[in-house]
């Protein structure tokens, strides 16, 4: 057995897409790599005390200071000349990243570490319970944006962290899906063959808080992406560099139906049809801004 | 006062999570594998593993069942199956 540098045991849910992601992302960085560790479902269900997951350094911060102490090992590791040999990644979900570690984020690009920053987007907050954060998609039902008479789930659009990140100038900023890992891991190994701040987000399907079959997380990585919902873009110093064209682009619904989290938009309501031709416009629209048709 | 807070790498090792499978588990059937990979780079766990085509394989001491493999396998090469089928 290929041994990876995430070891199995650790207590990530059956069919969990953060797994598949951190695993292709630690291995793809290698031995050489020290890792700053948000709190959330990686961080905890990887270091169960007194074990570890990790075959490398592994430090767990908090919530939000984890691009803070990445930085702070960068400017350790540059003090002591040996940033050329080994590198740094922070790592974090989207509510540790897009709203509690945001400040020192900001901090981190603008001030130029050089650091990978990876935000596994599994869209709220899993951890504890499945609350909505500021990544959760339009219409989403968490446990603090329920479904009922007088709402339709998650009442906003989730934040543009793609574009908060370009718009400091860094010189790598991109998206991937689990459902294309090779993509993945080759954005990985782009990101860390460049100097300064990087942001990586990735978008990882959780079988827990989505609720759809643990044997869907590959093909809804895959389906985010065939609907426009979710473009792969890469942007260098804050300029679009390239994106991921679709051949053959698949309506939002086919997307929305293997999730029991937006299942109370299939109801056949006048207002469920409404939402639904939304969520549509959300991903035409994407298309067209990012030019997504493959011609 | 000093308390240990440092865990030795890789010690998950130890939790055999094979125990969470919910019935079902895959069945490699190296009929039509190509040898593409692919379950073995999606499988979340990591425990898949070949070397060539119609070698792959999986560890059932940590395989949680979720399945993925087989929904993916593009030759349709993995099943799941009852877990009391001997293999």
């Amino acid at each position: 057995m290929e041994k990876h540098l995430l070891a199995p045991g650790h207590a990530m849910c059956a069919g969990c897409g953060q797994s598949i992601a951190a695993r292709i992302v630690i291995d793809e960085a290698g031995p050489e790599t020290i890792i700053s560790n948000a709190t959330g479902c990686l961080e905890v269900s990887t270091s169960l005390l007194p074990t570890s997951s990790w075959e490398v350094p592994w430090i767990h911060s908090l919530f939000e200071n984890t691009a803070a102490v990445a930085a702070g090992i960068e400017a350790a590791l540059k003090h002591t000349g040996k940033l050329d040999r080994v590198k740094v990644i922070a790592q974090a979900g989207d509510g540790g990243t897009a709203d509690i570690g945001l400040q020192a984020l900001s901090g981190m690009w603008e001030r130029g570490h050089d650091v990978l920053y990876v935000c596994y987007d599994n869209s709220a907050y899993m951890n504890t319970g499945v609350q909505r954060s500021s990544l959760t998609p339009y219409c989403a039902s968490t446990t603090t944006s329920p479904p009922g008479e007088c709402s339709m789930g998650n009442p906003h659009r989730e934040k543009d962290m793609i574009k908060i990140a370009a718009a400091h100038h860094i010189p790598y900023v991109a998206t991937a899906s689990v459902g294309f890992p090779r993509d993945l891991r080759r954005k990985v190994k782009k990101a860390l063959d460049i100097k300064g701040p990087k942001y990586l987000q990735i978008f990882v399907p959780c079988p827990l808080g989505w609720r759809h079959e643990t044997k869907y997380t590959y093909k809804i990585g895959r389906l985010v992406v065939e609907t426009g919902l979710l473009p792969l873009v890469e942007y260098e110093n804050g300029e679009l560099a390239s994106v991921r064209k679709i051949k053959e682009v698949k309506k939002v619904d086919e997307y929305l139906k293997l999730q029991r989290r937006f299942s109370h938009l299939f109801k056949g309501t006048e207002e469920c049809r409404t939402e639904l031709e939304n969520i549509q416009s959300l991903a035409d629209r994407n298309i067209e801004h990012y030019d997504l048709l493959l011609k | 006062m000093f308390v240990k807070i440092t865990s030795k790498p890789g010690t998950t090792r130890g939790n055999e999570t094979g125990s969470w499978r919910m019935g079902t588990k895959p069945k490699f059937l190296r009929k039509n594998c190509i040898g593409c990979g692919l379950c073995a780079l999606i499988c979340p766990e990591g425990v898949i593993d070949g070397k060539r085509k119609k070698t792959y394989y999986c560890d059932y001491n940590y395989c949680k069942g979720c399945g993925i493999c087989a929904e993916e396998c593009p030759k349709k090469d993995i099943l799941m199956v009852e877990e009391e089928e001997i293999i």
